[in-house]
């Protein structure tokens, strides 16, 4: 059975026809690469998998639920799946603690010294046990992309979706929270991730989906497609990259 | 200058002055706290998913930006008794503060709201937060303390908008001086008098905002 299930998923932004009929699956402890161009639909395909948008055709579901963008829905999800976005998107008038707490305690009711042990731990699993009491305008971007998965991961998602969560870093801050996912990829969980970094694609990765024109172009097993890629497109886009 | 001045003669009127004085501190801190709380909801209402709290916010905010003051008093004190709403002079004054500074807070809020990115929205949602929640946790603490400064001014306009109120015989510092001047016509320094107290309250409101303030947005680090 898959995690992740999505089937015929289209979408459309007015006229514009963002995703053409997609069809992906996703097994428990699998890590999943989204790579494809800009304007391509990975962004679109990954949001639509938490109901942050809505698909007009086609089904999705994810841990047995059937995703859409109904606020009772995306509660009900959000126990299932977390993401990380390129933005951090950290509370800026909370602390670190506070950011990872947050959801622990309003939507799981987890006592406050439970959900603190939690932060904690989190925390010490992303590098940044010191900055529990620390305000996230006070930490590096990486530190604070690093936040935004303990972030996640205080929830116990079953899939982390992460939308180009390195793209805004300075380089030298990039192999930090790579070393993050890969240490969660290791322990089995389940990874949907659109990047950009194709080295992490390859040695970490399972599988690759190549997105193009709305459709996934192609898709395989990380280190064959990357290393024989069968399509054009594909060809060109690894070229363009590396 | 043939004019002496006489401060002195005030003195015989300490007590109403000193009252009047407490009763536009007690106007002040009660329209203050209601308003804020009116401001917010009205902000609220104005990002509802019920389109009539939406345009009822947006209405009520037009309304009484574009009606003077006193005449919004007036309609409260002696236009309601005539549908059977009566009140006293104090809570009629009261009622008209908090209305005026509702809306002007309640557009100011909306700005500061309007500013929230909308990633930090969608943060809180994929974290499973409803609506409700995210809205007190997540938008209105910093949308606040964004416009912190422009509330904090409008509730000082308001503070000295409660003049007004003493044309409804609201017996607060305005009211007090004409009171005093009626009595010794010593205009000049009643008034006078009067202005300075208006400004060390103005000082001391904005003291007290910015204390509380720096307290309740502070982004030192917190020992845990
Ligand atoms: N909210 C929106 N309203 C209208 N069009 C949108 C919206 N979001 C995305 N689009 C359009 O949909 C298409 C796919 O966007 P999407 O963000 O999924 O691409 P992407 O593959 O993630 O690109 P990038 O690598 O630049 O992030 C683009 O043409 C984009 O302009
Ligand atoms: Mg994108």
């Amino acid at each position: 059975m898959s995690l992740v299930s999505v089937r015929d998923v289209h979408k459309y932004f007015g006229d514009l026809h963002v995703l053409k009929g997609i069809d992906l699956d996703v097994k428990a402890g699998e890590v999943v690469s989204i790579i494809g161009r800009s304007g391509s639909g990975k962004s679109t395909l990954l949001r639509c998998m938490n109901g942050l948008e809505s698909y007009d055709q086609g089904a999705i579901i994810l841990d047995g639920m059937e995703v859409s963008t109904d606020e009772f829905q995306v509660r009900k999800l959000s126990q299932s799946v977390g993401m990380v976005f390129q933005s951090f998107n950290l509370f800026p008038h909370l602390t670190v603690g506070e950011n990872i707490m947050l959801a622990p305690t309003l939507i799981k009711k987890t006592n406050k010294a439970e959900a603190k042990k939690l932060a904690q731990e989190v925390l010490e699993k992303v590098g940044l046990g010191d900055k529990f009491g620390q305000y996230p305008e006070k930490l590096s971007g990486g530190q604070q992309q690093r936040v935004a998965i303990a972030r996640s991961l205080a929830m116990k998602p079953k899939v982390l979706l992460c939308d180009e969560i390195t793209s805004a870093l300075d380089p030298e801050l990039v192999g930090d929270v790579l070393k993050v996912l890969e240490q969660l990829a290791a322990e089995g969980m389940t990874l949907i991730l659109v990047t950009h970094e194709m080295n992490f694609a390859r040695d970490v990765g399972d599988r690759v989906v190549f997105m193009h024109q709305g459709k996934v172009h192609e898709t395989g097993d990380a280190k064959t497609v990357l290393a024989d890629p069968q399509t054009p497109e594909l060809r060109q886009f690894i070229g363009a990259v590396l | 200058m043939g004019y002496e001045l006489n401060f002195g003669a005030l003195l015989e009127y300490q007590d109403v002055l000193l009252s009047g004085l407490w009763m536009t501190v007690k106007l002040t801190v009660v329209s203050t706290l209601l308003g804020i709380m009116l401001g917010i909801l009205g902000a609220a209402a104005r990002r509802h998913r019920n389109p009539f709290l939406r345009h009822g916010s947006k209405a009520y905010v037009e309304l009484i930006r574009n009606t003077p003051f006193i005449v919004q008093l007036f309609f409260i004190f002696f236009g309601l008794p005539a549908i059977g709403i009566k009140m006293t002079e104090v809570e009629a004054g009261i009622l008209a503060l908090v209305i005026n500074l509702g809306a002007y807070l309640t557009e100011i809020i909306r700005a500061g709201i309007d500013n929230t990115p909308k990633g930090q929205i969608e943060a809180a949602r994929t974290l499973g937060l409803s609506s409700r929640q995210i809205f007190i946790r997540i938008i209105l603490p910093p949308a606040f303390q964004r416009v912190y400064s422009s509330v904090v001014s409008q509730c000082i306009i308001v503070m000295l908008g409660s003049a007004v109120v003493s044309q409804i015989s609201v017996q607060e510092l305005t009211f007090a001086a004409n009171f005093i001047q009626s009595r010794n016509f010593l205009s000049f320094e009643s008034y006078l008098v009067a202005a300075l107290l208006y400004l060390l309250l103005a000082f001391l409101m904005r003291l007290i905002f910015n204390l509380i303030g720096s307290r309740a947005f502070s982004r030192e680090e917190k020992q845990s």
